[in-house]
């Protein structure tokens, strides 16, 4: 068979394979729709130019295919050509970045309104804290976690005594309410990553970083760390169940918060000392 | 011919042409190439067995060494990708395999692959074997740092398999080696082997800067008379541009590697911040893991155009011969590898847009990479160019070519996706990640390889391969390695994570286990399919055909030896002269369709050739 013929039925398999394939994005529960738009651009923009290249190389292969006497043309250069398929590239790259970077401006810019999130991570976990009443995390500190500090809480600073515990994998979000993630970890690199809400961050030991998004769609979804932590990363999930207004509250009110859990410790210390003396 | 040019001014060059001995003939001034300023290299000839195939002086011998010894390694990546297949596609068959021996072999397919297998490919087997004969040269300008160079290479390749042996087994930190998880428990072979590794890629990086000085100043001292750089062959200009990349960006690894070496023996904490395992604080305190990712892509962005360039450079040599045509736009080309060199250093952050580094780097960092996107679209343009009024053969060497043109086209365009910042935040750490490098940086330059492979063996062996193997090679390995990757790009935007030992569960997921089953096949079936051109080889060196000299009717002078396969000094008694670049292939007006570098411009008066 002729190569040009299995090189275009290559072209065409993979236009076919990418209209009808079953594999694609799982539904989106989060403002991000931009940029599932953008990649939707940049396969019209993209997998165009692929298409054109390879069917112009396979219209060479059958149309110039070597014959004994025949002289292939002898132009070195072309410098019209050369500048027309320069800017037409350019403005083609810049109509991708464009969007690329105004959706960016987005995700770095949190919006005034978004709860913050403390997740906490370690090999193989995660815990999360939210504001008390104040609506303010306290500071904390890896050298103060214990038993009864999960979160490594500054004792002294204020803000963190109604700070609210969620010692579980899994976090409750209010529905079509911007949420900011505070990740860090206290020991490698980690990163919590949930596909339906398509955004993701490091977490980072020594440091906090962050990153936001608006959830709009109840439900529970499952959390991955998307940052290669160790012989457990594969295996270190979590979850977010997404609710309305009034079962995300009557959620939050059940939860401890960090005053409670000292008090909880300070009690067991004391019944512990108790019966120590008994 | 001549007769009619001669003049009392082509007498001028004379005097000086005697002086370097090249030619005592009279030759019109059309004909006159600038006399060399330097005496001749003197060679070192082998005396013994030992020194003319193990501790061998000579350019050529090296770098066949440097290829066996990289394709060796090769062949450990490539049967730890099968074990990582058989683990992904057919988990029930690897029950011997745990979560730390996948990840040992992530780490060392990856590791092989990109710095052990195409670095010391490219550069130390093509830059060693055809610099010299390329640029006119008897060997490259320091031959005894060359082989030890070499020798280098081989101890690091040692060190390296040696810590499949050791206790606790190779690193599985993934080929990054991002602390602090490197070098903590809890990642397999965090002690004897993750020191291994760090200590072999600094004895690369040694050996290599050895074999990077003479690739750079052989191109630019030892160049023949009139090979100016604009005559150069575009596989010489892509080899130098990365060898220039290397010398620059192997230091940051370098460094990483001692800084991290520090922190693993000393508890330094150039990359280790307050760290909490197992209910205790380590010794560390203050460092910052994102430092060594800045470092590593520092070199690890440079590098992947350090595979790149060669093969840019070695492909559009071969289109240009095999379709007899000019290379289209020789000059954007060489400017286009240059260009592709100096932004190669401005974008390493794209690989960290979600590591937690300060978001705003991100506007500058797509910026950037998207800018790069431009030369490398215009050297596909001109590839496809050059085949376009062409007289294409299509032969096995071309079948690579346009394989290469498809897979690296593919490849690139998804590299715009994760160029583009905000796109990168979903699909980053996904399987779109693992298709994209692969098929741009893996399939691509391996095509090219294998093209380089069957085009330049009859040179290296005196034989020529067979095509019918050849070809089943080809279609084998690009229709497979083009359905491992295409498909796997969904996976990516499925959700799935690369490094997962295993699915689990998640629904999405257990969507993706039928194509997994069918990559893992594909798999099976192209790495075994790499055993034809083994078996190839050693057909052709026991049976095969003579190759006549110069068997594509090419141009540059390394079909021009004066024995096949060229013997040490390469060019006999007399180097040649060039006078033209290596692209004069169907000049109107000349008898055959291709000028040899060598031809005088007298020797072919009545062609229309552009003066180059």
């Amino acid at each position: 068979m002729h190569a040009g013929i299995i090189f275009l039925l290559v072209i065409i398999g993979s236009i076919l394979f990418h209209i009808f394939t079953p594999w694609y994005w799982t539904d989106i529960a989060s403002n991000w729709k931009g940029m599932d738009d953008t990649i939707t651009l940049t396969f019209w923009v993209g997998g165009g130019v692929f298409v054109a290249v390879c069917l112009f190389m396979i219209y060479c292969v059958f149309r110039y295919q070597h014959k004994e006497g025949r002289r292939a043309e002898y132009k070195p250069e072309d410098k019209k050509l050369e500048k027309i398929l320069t800017w037409a590239t350019t403005l083609g790259v810049a109509a991708l970045l464009a969007p690329g970077l105004i959706i960016w401006n987005q995700y770095v810019n949190v919006p005034k309104n978004a709860i913050e999130v403390d997740v906490m991570a370690w090999q193989w976990g995660w815990q999360y804290r939210l504001p008390g009443k104040d609506g303010k995390l306290g500071t904390t500190q890896v050298r103060n976690i214990a038993d009864n500090n999960p979160f490594g809480i500054n004792p002294d600073d204020p803000f963190g005594k109604d700070d609210i515990m969620v010692e579980s994998d899994v976090i409750n979000l209010e529905n079509n309410r911007p949420v900011k993630i505070l990740l860090r970890s206290v020991d490698v690199l980690h990163n919590w990553y949930v596909p339906q809400f398509r955004a993701k961050m490091d977490a980072v030991p020594g440091t906090v970083t962050f990153y936001w998004f608006e959830p709009n769609k109840v439900g529970e979804y499952e959390v991955l760390c998307a940052e290669y932590c160790g012989v457990g990363h594969y295996a270190m999930r979590g979850g977010v169940e997404v609710q309305d207004k009034a079962d995300y509250e009557a959620w939050l009110g059940e939860q401890e918060t960090f005053e409670q859990l000292s008090a909880r410790y300070e009690k067991l210390n004391v019944d512990g000392n108790k019966l120590a003396k008994k | 011919m001549s007769d009619e040019y001669d003049n009392n001014k082509s007498y001028q060059a004379q005097s000086s042409e005697v002086m370097d001995g090249s030619t005592g003939s009279v030759s019109p001034d059309i004909d006159y190439v600038r006399p060399s300023e330097v005496g001749e290299q003197e060679l070192y000839h082998p005396h013994s067995f030992i020194e003319k195939w193990v501790f061998c002086q000579d350019a050529k011998v090296i770098g066949v060494q440097y290829f066996l010894t990289a394709v060796f390694t090769g062949v450990v990546g490539l049967i730890l990708s099968w074990l990582m297949r058989l683990q992904l596609g057919f988990p029930e068959l690897a029950g011997f395999m745990t979560a730390e021996h996948y990840y040992q072999f992530v780490t060392m397919h990856g590791m092989i692959m990109v710095v052990y297998f195409l670095t010391a490919l490219f550069l130390g087997g093509f830059g060693n074997y055809l610099i010299p004969l390329m640029v006119g040269a008897r060997d490259m300008v320091f031959p005894y740092v060359n082989m030890l160079s070499f020798w280098m290479f081989f101890v690091a390749v040692a060190v390296l398999m040696a810590s499949f042996f050791v206790p606790g087994g190779p690193t599985g930190a993934g080929w990054t080696l991002y602390p602090p998880q490197t070098i903590l428990e809890g990642t397999p072979g965090a002690g004897m082997g993750i020191l291994l590794m760090l200590i072999s890629l600094s004895l690369f990086v040694i050996g290599f800067t050895m074999g990077g000085l003479n690739y750079m100043i052989t191109i630019l001292q030892a160049r023949t008379r009139g090979m100016t750089l604009m005559r150069m062959p575009l596989t010489v200009w892509g080899i130098f541009t990365a060898t220039v990349l290397a010398m620059l960006a192997f230091p940051a690894l370098l460094v990483s590697a001692i800084m991290m070496t520090l922190d693993k023996v000393l508890q330094t904490s150039f990359f280790m911040p307050t760290i909490l395992k197992a209910g205790e604080v380590l010794e560390y305190g203050g460092g910052s893991p994102i430092l060594f990712q800045h470092l590593f892509w520092f070199f690890g962005h440079p590098e992947v155009y350090i595979v790149a360039l060669p093969a840019f450079g070695i492909v559009s040599d071969l289109i240009s011969v095999h379709a007899r045509k000019n290379i289209f736009g020789y000059r954007m080309m060489v400017w286009a590898i240059v260009g592709i060199g100096a932004l190669s250093f401005f974008v390493w952050a794209h690989h960290m847009y979600v590591s937690g580094m300060n978001p705003w780097f991100g506007f500058f960092f797509a910026t950037t990479t998207l800018i790069i996107a431009v030369p490398t679209a215009m050297k596909v343009y001109n590839w496809i160019l050059t085949l376009w009024r062409g007289n294409i053969r299509i032969n096995v060497v071309m079948l690579w070519c346009l394989g290469f043109i498809v897979t690296f086209v593919n490849g690139g365009i998804t590299g715009i996706f994760l160029g583009n910042v905000s796109v990168d935040v979903p699909l980053s750490d996904t399987y779109f990640v693992i298709a994209h490098f692969h098929m741009v940086m893996g399939i691509a330059p391996l095509m090219v390889i294998m093209g380089a492979v069957y085009h330049w063996f009859p040179l290296v062996a005196g034989k020529m391969l067979d095509e019918g193997l050849g070809k089943w090679h080809f279609w084998i390995t690009f229709l497979g390695a083009y359905s491992i990757y295409f498909p796997m790009h969904y996976l990516g935007f499925i959700g799935v994570p690369r490094r997962y030992f295993e699915m689990y569960d998640s629904p999405y997921m257990t969507s993706a286990v039928g194509m997994n089953e069918f990559i893992s096949i594909a798999a099976f079936i192209v790495g075994a399919a790499q055993f034809i051109l083994i078996f190839n080889i050693i057909k052709t060196l026991k049976t095969g055909k003579k190759a006549e000299q110069n068997p594509w009717k090419a141009n540059s002078l390394e079909w021009y030896t004066s024995t096949v396969p060229p013997e040490h000094g390469n060019f006999g008694d007399r180097l040649p002269v060039v006078h033209r670049w290596p692209y004069d292939f169907s000049v109107p007006g000349a008898k055959e369709d291709y000028i040899p570098q060598t031809t005088a411009p007298s020797e072919v008066i009545h062609t229309e050739v552009e003066k180059t």
